[in-house]
């Protein structure tokens, strides 16, 4: 007899032949049914959440039906929103902080934005003991859904708020080792509690106001001289071992001729910074040393930074936000590179995406992804979810932030930065005034962290047509940091 | 009686599983006692059935629910009777199998358009009745081997006349308009191109046999190409390729195949803008949820808040994706049913493959063992499109799920392709007990 596990394939016939053919084409389909699977198991149990929480899923709004929406909270348990039953049986969502926290938390009326949108699946999931939820579905009441936990302070969110007054800008708090977003705040700003009755009157609104956009990450602005870092850094990746010889005479308008004709960039005020180097050119954010810097570049180098800076890239985000740009390229005119050092030209950014460039500067090079929910709860207080910190990857070397870092401190200590000055803590930080129509005031940035030697805060700020960066931009930065460190 | 549509779905989740469950066994039980597992998966799927049409009638309360559900209960027990007495050695668990893939499809449809749901439980009693005949003709007609040019130039003609005047729907020529009706012509073709490369191989796979046949083929993938029917394209080039390897054991046709498949794909893809649509739908749908993306985004959407055991027959939103009822039915029973139930049904899908491929391996005649896999590989390559497309594992192809898909030519060719399986089947029983008589005399 002959033996079943010694088979020769030479004695098979064509039809045995065929169906080992057939059998092991069967076992590759049967492979690709287990990896279709596998996708779909994956999907249900990892990305599932996170995909039907889309203001586009109509479905979450047959959760509504079944179930109250959950209340949100800030990281200390104060009330951001809640829902109100009303006598008639209607619901109404109540936010005790009105406009402090309009953008933050956002609306759910006319659709949804903020944590509104962002927890809309966790407000609208009820964790309710089965026997509630069967005596629910029998007497046919609503159940409690979940309720959110963010990761806002509201003494920072309040201070920052204050701190814009009536300009209108935004700011943004991040906790740099984890990503917390601690505050953020976009002025002007609306009432979510009348919204439904503001309505017409917010969006007929002549433009330039835009109550409705959350300027802190949908907000498109030139960086100004803020972008001075992306360019100290590329400086520094092209001349490694030299860019501490950097050398420069200001004398507050640089000229530059190239093909018959002549540019010029000036600093601030036209102001003559002299003999700089390049610790005392980025302190003094003086343009012309910028510009001349800028042109001993590769553009594509540069560009190569801004992008691995997050540049033209989608960020990290779950909130709704624009994507920042850079245009210069390799070939580029004299003209762009110089305007593009400066932080001209067609860079655009927003405010969170600059808090997040200097979050990694602050964290050792490494970006947090940032984040607004800590955890969900249900009604009966147990924990749901909890959210921990991710890490998104290295925006840049340790040492480039080490060296960052001393610039950024430069900054505070002896140039632009000096509203930063303090005894209780060490700010380190940048400033920007970016123009951004010719015969307006330009728009005032800063951006910053402290204590510079183990930094707990990134605090990022843009005013509107606010001036100096310095002057109007850093003092507004430093009210937030000390709200912080007096907590 | 919320609670009852609360409770109905993981009784219809349980009823399903344990029905899968006598499907896989049944590869594991002795001859003599599948009769009476299948007699119980008979009564899993009477059961299921009934569910279902008891939660629908409970929450429309329309007599018609009531109606079209006696209707089809008389249909399926004079079915799988009349299926008894004309072939008393017919396969049992395909019956069963087909029987359960027509009743899903059945009820999903009556939740989701009653009109459509009578047109299509008419249409598959007629298709079922029709379909007695295939067996006895393909005991009769031995000559089915002998006409490969009559398949190959049939079907191509078909595609052609679709192309040039049929009717466009969602950017693809699909359907032929006769009068009253429209007919999917590419639903037939599928069984005529297998008939074809099985008759052709079957002659010889020299070369130069080889070579024509491969012509043939790479115009049929070409004409659906030009008609950009995509999802056929894709599955009449594979179900080619598993037929190619199968006949001629090469490895290196197999791998030329792969190749030169591939580098049409990527040729396709630089020159169809409809190509680069799906692709890029596939790869990001959220970035164009508004235009390209949406239907994949609601069909995760779907899938996604259905979660594992549904929202309940009648509970969820399935209108919400576009032509739900012929290319996201796997998306819509996940929603309402649970994706348990959902892909408990692709088991089942792969449970009818695996015994197309039993069938396939126990044909002596290289002409029905190569027709016996290629209509299977036909019919699990068309699941796998359908539902990897639904669940975004591959870009969607606007592929059917056959049986539970709306649409009467591809009800009708399904219930063709199941038929051949059957009379094969059947075929080899008659064989067998001659070979058992002669030796027991």
């Amino acid at each position: 007899m002959r033996n079943p596990f010694k088979r020769n394939r030479k004695e098979r016939t064509p039809g045995q032949k065929a169906n080992d053919n057939i059998l092991g084409l069967t076992y590759a389909v049967v492979l690709v049914f287990v990896l279709l699977f596998g996708y779909s198991a994956h999907f249900l149990l990892f990305q599932r959440e996170q995909v039907i929480n889309n203001s586009y899923n109509a479905r979450l709004d047959q959760f509504a039906q079944k179930v109250v929406r959950g209340r949100i909270f800030a990281a200390d348990g104060t009330v951001l929103a809640e829902t109100a039953l009303q006598e008639d049986g209607t619901e109404t969502r109540v936010y005790p902080f009105g406009e402090v926290y309009a953008h933050a938390v956002g609306y759910s009326v006319r659709g949804k934005t903020g944590l509104e949108s962002l927890a809309n699946f966790y407000l609208l999931s009820s964790h309710v003991s089965p026997l509630e939820r069967l005596a629910a579905d029998l007497s046919g009441t609503k159940t409690q859904g979940d309720d959110v936990y963010t990761t806002l302070d509201p003494g920072l969110q309040q201070a920052a708020y204050d701190a814009l007054g009536d300009r209108r800008g935004a700011i943004v708090a991040l906790e740099p080792s984890t990503g917390k977003v601690l505050a953020m705040v976009s002025r002007p700003g609306f009432d979510p509690n009348t919204l439904n009755e503001d309505w017409e009157r917010i969006v007929t609104e002549e433009s330039g106001q835009a109550r409705l956009l959350n300027r802190a990450s949908q907000g498109m602005y030139p960086p100004g001289s803020v972008f001075k870092m992306v360019m100290l850094l590329e400086y520094m990746r092209e001349y490694p071992d030299d860019y501490e010889a950097f050398q420069f005479d200001c004398s507050g308008v640089y000229q530059v001729s190239d093909g018959g004709e002549t540019y010029s960039i000036q600093c601030y005020h036209q102001t003559a910074h002299g003999q700089q180097n390049l610790q005392e050119a980025f302190a003094n954010s003086c343009n012309g040393a910028f510009a001349s810097l800028g042109l001993m570049l590769d553009p594509a180098g540069i560009r190569q930074t801004a992008q691995e800076l997050l540049f033209n890239q989608e960020l990290p985000l779950s909130m709704a936000y624009e994507k920042s740009r850079f245009a210069l390229e390799e070939g580029a005119d004299v003209w762009e590179v110089l305007q593009t050092s400066i932080g001209q030209g067609r860079t655009q950014a927003s405010p969170m995406h600059i808090a997040m460039i200097t979050a990694a500067a602050a964290n050792g090079g490494v970006l947090m992804e940032p984040y607004l929910i800590q955890k969900t709860e249900s009604a009966a207080g147990e924990t749901v979810r909890e959210f921990s910190p991710r890490e998104y990857g290295a925006l840049m070397t340790a040492e480039e932030a080490q060296a960052l870092t001393e610039m950024m401190r430069a900054v505070v200590e002896s140039g632009t930065g000096s509203a930063l000055q303090n005894d209780r803590y060490t700010a380190a930080g940048k400033t920007g005034s970016a123009e951004y129509e010719t015969g307006k005031e330009t728009h005032a940035w800063f951006t910053g962290f402290a204590p510079a030697e183990d930094p707990q805060i990134v605090v990022t700020v843009i005013v509107e047509e606010g001036g100096s960066g310095g002057r109007t931009a850093g003092p507004a930065a430093r009210a937030v940091m000390d709200a912080w460190f007096s907590e | 009686m919320n609670l009852f549509i609360d409770a109905s779905k993981y009784v219809l989740t349980l009823l399903m599983a344990g029905y899968t469950y006598l499907n896989f066994r049944y590869f594991g039980v002795k001859e003599e006692k599948r009769e009476a597992l299948c007699r119980r998966q008979a009564w899993l799927f009477y059961l299921l059935h009934g569910t279902a049409y008891a939660v629908l009638y409970l929450q429309t309360g329309q007599t018609r629910t009531a109606v079209l559900y006696v209707a089809q209960v008389l249909f399926f027990v004079l079915y799988r009777f009349f299926s008894r007495v004309l072939y008393p050695k017919a396969s049992r668990i395909l019956i069963n199998n087909m029987c359960m893939l027509l009743a899903i499809g059945f009820f999903m449809l009556t939740r989701l358009n009653f009109d459509r749901a009578v047109r299509q439980f008419g249409i598959a009693a007629l298709s079922a009745a029709v379909c007695w005949a295939v067996p006895w003709l393909l005991d009769r007609m031995w000559q089915l081997s002998r006409i490969p040019w009559l398949y190959g130039l049939l079907g191509l003609a078909l595609l052609a006349v679709v192309w040039a005047a049929g009717s466009t729907s969602y950017g693809a020529q699909l359907s032929l308009d006769l009068g009253p009706v429209s007919v999917q012509p590419s639903e037939f073709v599928k069984i005529s191109f297998v008939c074809f490369t099985a008759a052709m191989f079957y002659r010889s796979v020299s070369f130069r046999q080889t070579a024509v046949t491969t012509v043939m083929a790479a115009l049929h993938v070409l004409v659906l190409v030009l008609s950009r029917d995509l999802g056929s394209a894709l599955l009449f080039f594979t179900v080619y390729l598993c037929m190619l390897f199968a006949a001629t054991s090469s490895w290196l046709y197999l791998g030329a195949g792969i190749l030169s498949g591939s580098g049409a794909a990527v040729l396709a893809y630089r020159l169809f803008s409809h190509v680069r649509v799906r692709v890029s739908a596939w790869q990001n749908p959220w970035a164009d949820i508004d235009n390209t993306g949406y239907q994949i985004a609601q069909s995760l959407f779907a899938i996604g808040t259905g979660g594992w055991f549904g929202m309940g027959l009648g509970q969820g939103m399935p209108q919400r994706i576009p032509v739900v009822e012929k290319d996201f039915m796997f998306s819509a029973i996940s929603e309402e049913l649970g994706a348990v139930f959902a892909l408990c049904l692709v088991l089942i899908c792969l449970g009818c493959f695996l015994q197309f491929v039993m069938i396939a391996c126990r044909m002596q005649a290289s002409f029905y063992k190569l027709t016996a896999f290629g209509l299977g590989a036909m019919y699990i390559f068309q699941v796998f499109l359908s539902v990897g497309g639904a669940v975004k594992f591959i870009p969607s192809t606007g592929v059917t799920l056959p049986f539970v898909s709306y649409g009467g030519s591809s009800m009708l060719a399904t219930c063709i392709l199941f038929a051949v399986m059957q009379g094969m089947y059947i075929l080899k029983q008659d064989e067998e007990e001659e070979k058992d008589d002669e030796e027991s005399l």
